[in-house]
């Protein structure tokens, strides 16, 4: 098994996989301390001389400027990052972990319970996440969870698909049959000789996951299917698009869109990085 | 009673042409009879060696009986029991009586375990002993194999020579104390001096424990060392079986002939005789019947076209050839 | 044999960094391969052949560091070349390798034909065609039929797999042909035959061979020259019938000890007792001192340098004089069992 110190280097061996990381992290602490980070609440009226603070760009006192209705988008950022880290981790590492065990799964039996479990990826593959997420939030109501549920199983299939892939490629190697030989039984094989050789991939997905959960969560809100509780990015561009001064208010507009290509990319390039482990034909190039 | 007891055990792979030949061209299926027809035994505390050139199914017979492949036709016997068609539980608990040690150490190690964890997952897996008794039982098995375990132990794979995984493959088979060890050209890539420290310890082994063993190497000189009895084979026939020394002093069958007069010899001023036997080395696909030698063997007429002789396993220690024309061979024909 | 040096490389160190500290894998190793020569390496499993040849290479590992004062091939200096320019004109045009992995070097999900096809199409302009006409000539050099290129690797045995290796390694006529334990996979026939094809190829295209292998009957067949490697260092270099007439260092003595013989079926073997040496931390003794029988006090104290006995036969030990009679005491299994 690697060590966390691999890991380290396996990142900090390509410059922009390593500012990518330090993007990431950046974030995460915002994440952690956003409500002692954030001056105002999300929805908290500010008021300059008597008057409220409408539509002011970024100066001293409000570095991200101001909505129409006088919210403090610097603050708003800083919550929203909360939501945002916390949609995309929770429904990047659900959807990793469902889509691994899919993919080990099906690839290491093969037959039956492959076709059986491609089949039901497959039927996933035809639903359109719009349409669906509709549906569910009509059901459920807009809630954090039920948003989170929609990303999941919208996002496990691929990489149910590439592990699966990976999985047959190494159940065919030697060193397979080789447990086999020692007398490991199908989930010893499976978690403990197989698992660790698709680990990179697996990582490498997990952050492609958490990425496109940002996006989705981002594109949900934007649409209002998101929390209505809870700020966030997508959510933010949504009151923006609501309030309709897109036109005047680019300060509004470029602050959440900075955030996700931001998080978003730092994460491809981290996964960039694994991808090279992961495949190591083009490390050689 | 035999240890092991193969009955006309055959392994054949499909040959599956390409998609467009398929269509375009509606190839037939084609077969490769990689063992036909195998009829073998394995006596309690004996050394089987098999030789036999290379791609002629050596290793898929070492497979069939580590029960890694089952044979598509024939029964294997283990202690009188079928043990072929075992599945599941039970044939993770007769694994572990039959150890296989395999071919390319390149290939048959994980890597990403190091040499500790390797050599340790079979008991492991098995929970055979408490981890602290696994702990003592893989350092002694490591430092027999000629590794020394405070300098390995935490390698990967790739951080060894090719000898050391080799041993490694050794060690992870021999630790799991098997009655059966079956393995596959285990010391292709060591030295004299280790290679003569190993064969110790497997012939300790056999008469501390009383495991039998199955050798397979396509170098006589090592079998002349540690087999009891060696099979020949033959694009997956088999061809000769014999005491050993029988077999290597007085070959019968041209093939096994032809082997023996090809051994090289460490002097520079000797030149190995150019082989009598013509032709190309071939592959068992849709074999016509009869023996395989026959396209290269200097001796063949019709009958060895036609028909195969078997070998016949009712006594181990019956020197035979399966060849109609043994009257024939002369010995400066070699 | 032409008397040019084709690879020229002097003093070449190798250490492999290990938490444990640094593993010296090949020290102060000084050759040279002649043109049309076939330069054997024999040696322990461990003692550094392998790292020898992919530090020529530059295929080490990333835990590897090679320092020299010449690698020469051809006049070129391979230490400063860049990395691109090697790959391109040196690696398998000019220099290629049957690697000691060669059963596990082929791509699984690529059909065996076709790798070989796509390296030569990588390095020289031809058609597909042209190329594939060329792999089927390789294979049956290699004795594989034409056929089998269109299989996958897992349909190959080891031999196969090995053999398609060395055909690769053919494929370019190359005029340095590096071979890794080339023949571990395959029967003595095969052996014989593939060998004899090779040493024919040598003759028409006149490149240069160096042969790892463990099998001495392989190197006194193949060799021109012979150098025997212990613990990381090149013990003795000589031309292979001075090597096998007269063998002065006593490493070498017991490794002809150790060989087996089948015309001598089930003779004793004797082997040389204790382990390889650990090769961590600086070297201050002769490698080969806990194991050797003729030790004396400077053994352990002193790395023995390199004594010529006579033209092109080189040695490193201090008792490089009397050859003679630890030739004789080595015979003797008392010698190597007891006085440890
Ligand atoms: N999975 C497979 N599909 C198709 N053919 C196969 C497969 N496995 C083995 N074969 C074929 O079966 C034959 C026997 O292979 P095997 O590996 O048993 O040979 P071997 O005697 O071990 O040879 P070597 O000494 O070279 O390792 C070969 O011709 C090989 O091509
Ligand atoms: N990446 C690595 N990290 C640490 N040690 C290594 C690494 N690669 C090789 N070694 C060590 O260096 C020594 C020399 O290895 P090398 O592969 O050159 O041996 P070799 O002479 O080719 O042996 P063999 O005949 O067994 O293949 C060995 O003791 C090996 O354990
Ligand atoms: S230098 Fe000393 S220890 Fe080394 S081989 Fe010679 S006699 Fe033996
Ligand atoms: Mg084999
Ligand atoms: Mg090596």
């Amino acid at each position: 098994m690697r060590g966390v110190g691999e890991h380290y280097r396996i990142i900090h061996a390509n410059r922009l996989s390593r500012i990518g990381f330090w993007i990431i992290v950046g974030f995460l602490t915002v994440a952690v301390f956003a409500p002692w980070i954030a001056p105002h609440g999300p929805w908290e009226m500010l008021f300059v001389d008597g008057r409220i603070a409408s539509l002011r760009p970024p100066s001293w006192a409000f570095p991200v400027g101001t909505t129409h209705l006088g919210y403090d988008l610097f603050s708003q950022l800083v919550l929203a990052t909360r939501t945002t880290v916390i949609i995309g981790g929770v429904s990047g590492l659900i959807s990793i972990l469902i889509g691994a065990n899919i993919g080990l799964i099906a690839g290491y039996y093969g037959g039956k319970i492959d076709e059986i479990l491609m089949r039901f990826t497959d039927i996933l593959y035809g639903m359109p996440f719009l349409p669906f997420i509709i549906v569910l939030i009509a059901l459920f109501g807009r809630k954090l969870e039920y948003v989170i549920l929609a990303i999941v199983l919208i996002i496990w299939r691929t990489s149910a698909r590439v592990i699966r892939a990976q999985t047959i490629s190494i159940r065919q190697r030697q060193f397979i049959t080789a447990a086999k030989a020692r007398g490991c039984s199908d989930l010893r094989i499976i978690y403990r000789h197989i698992l660790p050789n698709v680990l990179p991939l697996l990582l490498l997905y997990a952050s492609f996951n958490i990425a496109w959960s940002i996006i989705t969560e981002a594109s949900a809100s934007f649409l209002g299917f998101g929390d209505g509780e809870t700020i966030s990015w997508g959510g933010m561009l949504y009151e923006l698009w609501l309030s309709g001064k897109t036109r005047v208010a680019w300060w509004w507009f470029a602050a959440p869109s900075i955030c996700i290509v931001l998080l978003v990319t730092s994460l491809v390039f981290v996964s960039r990085a694994y991808e090279e482990v992961a495949n190591p034909r083009l490390r050689k190039r | 009673m035999a240890l092991f007891e193969l009955k006309n055990v055959n392994r054949h792979f499909e040959i599956r042409p390409g998609l467009v030949s398929r269509v375009l061209h509606r190839h037939p299926t084609r077969w490769i009879k990689a063992v036909e027809a195998l009829n073998l035994t394995l006596e309690e505390d004996e050394v089987l060696g098999i030789a036999g050139e290379s791609g002629c199914g050596k290793s898929t017979t070492c497979m069939m009986i580590a029960g890694l492949a089952p044979p598509t036709a024939g029964e294997i016997h283990y202690r009188g029991k079928r043990v072929d068609n075992l599945e599941g539980e039970a044939l993770r608990r007769h694994r572990r009586h039959v150890q296989m040690i395999f071919q390319d150490p390149y290939e048959s190690l994980n890597p990403r375990f190091r040499v500790f964890d390797i050599v340790a997952e079979g008991p492991r897996a098995m929970a055979l002993w408490p981890e602290r008794g696994i702990g003592t039982r893989v350092a002694d098995i490591l430092f027999a194999v000629g590794l020394e375990p405070g300098k390995y132990n935490a390698r990967f794979p790739h951080e060894l020579s090719g000898g050391e995984r080799q041993r490694v493959g050794i060690a992870s088979a021999l630790v799991m104390e098997p009655e059966t060890v079956i393995a596959d050209e285990p010391l292709s890539m060591l030295d004299v001096s280790i290679r003569a420290g190993i064969l110790d310890l497997l012939r300790g082994l056999a008469q501390e424990r009383h495991f039998s063993c199955i050798y397979v190497s396509h170098d006589l000189s090592i079998l002349g060392n540690i087999a009891d009895r060696l099979l020949v084979m033959y694009l997956g026939q088999a061809v000769e079986i014999g005491p050993l020394k029988q077999v290597i002093r007085a070959p019968k069958h041209p093939y096994t002939r032809a082997l023996i007069g090809a051994v090289p010899v460490p002097d520079p001023r000797y030149r190995r005789p150019i082989p009598r036997i013509s032709g190309d080395i071939a592959r068992p696909i849709d074999p016509p019947p009869g023996c395989r030698f026959a396209p290269r063997c200097p001796y063949a007429d019709a009958s060895c076209r036609k028909t195969f002789l078997g070998l016949d396993t009712s006594d181990p220690l019956h020197h035979q050839a399966a060849c109609h024309r043994l009257e024939q061979i002369t010995d400066d024909d070699i | 044999m032409t008397t040019k040096a084709v690879l020229e490389v002097r003093d070449l160190n190798v250490r492999y960094n290990t938490s444990a500290g640094p593993i010296h894998a090949v020290s102060e190793v000084s050759f040279d391969v002649f043109g049309d020569e076939v330069f054997g390496i024999a040696g322990e499993s461990g003692c550094g052949k392998s790292t020898l040849i992919r530090a020529l290479l530059r295929l080490l590992s990333p835990n590897g560091i090679c320092e020299s004062a010449v690698i020469s091939f051809k006049g070129h200096d391979l230490r400063t070349m860049p990395d691109r320019e090697f790959r391109k004109d040196i690696l398998w045009r000019e220099i290629s390798l049957v690697p000691q992995s060669a059963m596990n070097s082929l791509n699984p999900v690529y059909r065996v034909g076709a790798q070989i096809v796509e390296a030569i199409r990588a390095h020289r302009r031809c058609t597909r065609a042209t190329a594939r006409e060329r792999v089927a000539e390789l294979f049956d050099v290699v004795g594989l039929q034409a056929d089998l290129m269109d299989s996958y690797p897992h349909e190959f045995s080891g031999g196969m797999r090995q053999r398609a290796m060395i055909a690769m390694a053919l494929a370019l006529d190359p005029a340095l042909i590096i071979m890794d334990e080339p023949t571990t996979g395959l029967d003595v026939l095969v052996q014989e035959r593939i060998l004899r094809r090779i040493r024919k190829i040598r003759d028409a295209i006149a490149s240069s061979i160096i042969l790892i292998t463990h099998d001495i009957a392989v190197i006194a067949e193949m060799c021109d020259r012979i150098a025997v490697m212990y613990g990381g260092r090149f013990m003795e270099q000589a031309r292979s019938l001075d090597l096998f007439e007269s063998p002065h260092h006593p490493y070498t003595l017991g490794l002809k000890n150790a060989f087996p013989s089948i015309h001598a079926v089930g003779a004793e073997l004797i082997s040389i007792p204790g382990f390889p040496p650990g090769l961590i931390g600086p070297q201050t003794s002769c490698p080969f001192e806990p194991r050797c029988p003729f030790r004396i006090e400077r053994c352990a104290t002193e790395t023995p340098q390199p004594v010529t006995i006579t033209e092109q036969h080189e040695i490193r030990c201090f008792r490089s004089a009397e050859a003679e009679s630890l030739r004789e005491l080595a015979k003797s299994k008392a010698t190597w069992h007891c006085s440890n």
